[in-house]
């Protein structure tokens, strides 16, 4: 059983317009202990609703979340139980997640109290060794958050959640808005703490090449169905799905050289009105007559991998799309 | 061929609480027609304002030194109504975030058509025509319909289409895009750079092209500089500064960068953070955090001399001169996975 396991996740929001928007259709994830687990996609995939449903932010339609045996129910009266305590979250921008009042010592000093982790003597200590796991120097805790810089506010939104003790951390965009040494920095130091904690981490991102760095596993998300997963190195060397082809083909490389970016067509479509049959099929570059009126099923290609294509069958061995579409 | 935009010692003074910063500090480059330019460097290393005093928007209380020859004329001392008039015109400006940079309660048709009536003295109905080409132009679906529409209901690569569109609307010569995909999903990215290199290879259009990201550049730059602490550290061709850097900032930023070779290995971060503008270090304002900084790093601002392979390079210890060859092999093997 996985420290954290998302089953059949629907997340339905009614919109202004009152339509029902489903940006979660039924997504399932499972995090362990020492593994990061990377959910990559683009904005409006629903990615970030199923991070906040995933910590019992957002109530979900239907489905289920469960939290070391325990079921992940949405905050009531603002309390949370004390078994949640060691599920934790850190969010995109630091600057509006921390107190801009408080030092930050104080900040995450806070849930060794509440929790009861620390006796009052020891509190300063540990806060000093909580900086330190995450690479500041212990001084830090006399500071205010806006001394810091974007990495250093994300270290320390990361040392408040160390602080309760966590089993898993779900970890909203925390690289998106850092240049790019004070992204690799950090990245770095996630990779580190799920070693030295045990942590797991489900790692939400728009960017597919730095989780790839971090990443044990990967799925990738459209339009809030899970369209592939797999072992982060055979995503990459072999995607089973046209758009995790596409999303690896955006990237621009830095080699100087010259190559322009893939691009592709169409736009995300509405999510209130989901394409009937597969939801990649308006942009798909492979056709597939089955995928205009019936939604391929997530199903377990080779061990590890799934993918959601009628391009490739069950049973069959897992091929690039190309060489299936091409036969 | 004559540059169309040539900057000179560029030095940019701003105030602050705890007196004058220089964010800037003794810029040079120049922009031929038809080519990207492209400035890296992290926040706050002076990119985005040593563009802004081009086009007059810097804050008040600024203070801007040097020469910034476009057409003939030098922005930098041009009043401030000539200077309204190139601005649009002859030069053209794109933001990073096209939520903030087009106006909300104005329709697109709008927005398109106020600059050309204004600047080329176009009719209602000529302007109205020209909008619609410019979104044909831009690859907006059905642009009839968006004429009408607002802002809000594109989505952010869209509205960045529809953004450029509006900066080429009086058939400028250059475009200065701050960050122009920052904002964009990967794929939507994607579109944007392949409709800039459009533009210029179509239309001749010289583009400034200001990003953080390497790999942008690497896709569509023509000629990069390489921004560190408000002055330019290593420049040149594209594919001298990014496929073989010689300076050790340019090594680091793209060491940083996820490495398709090495992806089971740790990120190489460059250690500690960039200065802030009031605490720029002595001499090569990157010693502290560079592992080949020696004695005279730490004392005399290397100056910015050419290196002899095409680029200008700003480093008294240049480590990578003979060339670093398990880095560049690494690297090279990017382009070609199947070589392993």
């Amino acid at each position: 059983m996985s420290a954290l396991e998302i089953r059949e996740l629907v997340v339905e929001y009614d919109r202004r317009d009152g339509l029902p928007v489903r940006a979660v259709a039924g997504t399932s994830v499972d995090v362990d202990r020492g593994q990061i687990v990377g959910l990559v996609g683009e904005s409006g995939c629903g990615k970030s609703t199923l991070a906040r449903a995933a910590v019992g932010m957002v109530t979900p339609t239907s489905g289920t979340v469960r939290f070391e045996a325990h079921d992940v129910h949405p905050l009531t009266r603002g309390t949370r139980p004390r078994e949640l305590s060691r599920l934790q979250m850190v969010f995109q921008n630091p600057f509006s997640s921390l107190n801009p009042r408080r030092r930050i010592g104080d900040q995450i000093a806070e849930p060794l109290t509440t929790l009861g982790l620390a006796p009052r003597v020891q509190r300063g200590a540990r806060v000093a060794q909580l900086l330190e796991q995450v690479g500041l120097a212990a001084g830090a805790a006399r500071g205010f958050p806006h001394e810091f810089s974007g990495g250093q506010r994300q270290r320390i939104a990361i040392a408040r959640a160390l602080a309760a003790d966590p089993s898993v951390i779900v970890l909203d965009e925390p690289l998106a808005s850092l240049d790019a040494s004070a992204q690799a920095q950090l990245a770095n130091l996630l990779v580190e703490l799920t070693r030295e904690l045990d942590l797991g981490l489900l790692l939400i991102s728009h960017d597919l090449a730095i989780v790839r760095h971090v990443a044990n596993t990967v799925a990738v998300m459209y339009l809030g169905q899970i369209v592939e997963s797999a072992p982060t190195e055979e995503l990459w060397e072999m995607p089973l799905h046209p758009y995790t082809e596409a999303l690896i083909g955006a990237v621009p490389l830095a080699d100087g050289g010259g190559t322009l970016p893939e691009a592709l067509p169409g736009e995300v479509p509405d999510p209130a009105r989901p394409p009937a049959g597969c939801r990649f099929y308006p942009r798909c570059a492979y056709e597939h007559e089955r995928g205009r009126d019936e939604q391929p099923p997530l199903v377990e290609v080779a061990p590890g991998r799934r993918a959601a294509c009628w391009l490739q069958g069950a049973g069959e061995a897992p091929a690039p799309p190309a060489v299936k579409a091409s036969q | 061929m004559t540059a169309l935009l040539e900057v000179e010692a560029l030095r940019v003074r701003l105030p602050t609480a705890a007196g004058p910063a220089t964010v800037v500090d003794g810029i040079g480059y120049s922009v031929e027609p038809g080519e990207v330019f492209g400035i890296a460097g992290e926040s706050g290393s002076g990119k985005t304002m040593s563009v802004l005093a081009l086009m007059g928007l810097l804050p008040p209380g600024a203070r801007v030194e040097g020469r910034a020859v476009f057409g003939g004329r030098d922005l930098l001392r041009l009043p401030r109504r000539e200077l309204r008039r190139i601005n649009g015109r002859e030069l053209s400006m794109v933001f990073q975030d096209p939520m903030t940079s087009l106006h909300p309660m104005l329709s697109v048709g709008t927005q398109l058509t106020e600059h050309v009536r204004r600047h080329l003295g176009l009719s209602r109905k000529e302007a109205n025509a020209q909008a619609l080409e410019l979104l044909r132009e831009v690859r907006i679906p059905n642009p009839d319909g968006a004429l009408d529409a607002f802002p809000h209901q594109f989505s952010g690569g869209m509205r960045q289409r529809i953004a450029i569109a509006i900066a080429l609307a009086c058939g400028p010569r250059l475009i200065v895009a701050d960050e122009p995909t920052t904002a964009l999903d990967v794929t939507v990215q994607a579109g944007v750079i392949r409709l800039l290199d459009r533009l210029r290879r179509e239309q001749g259009l010289a583009i400034v092209l200001i990003t953080h990201d390497l790999g942008v550049l690497s896709s569509i730059a023509d000629r990069v500089a390489v921004f560190y602490a408000g002055r330019v550290v290593e420049a040149g061709g594209r594919e001298e500064v990014l496929g073989h850097p010689r300076h050790p900032y340019t090594r680091g930023l793209l060491d940083a960068l996820p490495h398709p070779e090495a992806a089971a290995q740790p990120l190489v971060a460059i250690p500690g953070a960039p200065p802030a503008p009031r605490a720029v270090p002595p001499g090569c304002a990157f010693h502290p955090r560079c592992r080949w900084a020696e004695p005279i790093s730490r004392e005399v601002v290397p100056p910015l001399r050419d290196a002899g392979d095409g680029r200008l390079l700003a480093c008294h210890v240049d480590p990578f001169r003979h060339g670093d060859s398990a880095w560049d092999n690494s690297r090279s093997s990017v382009t070609d996975p199947a070589s392993e």
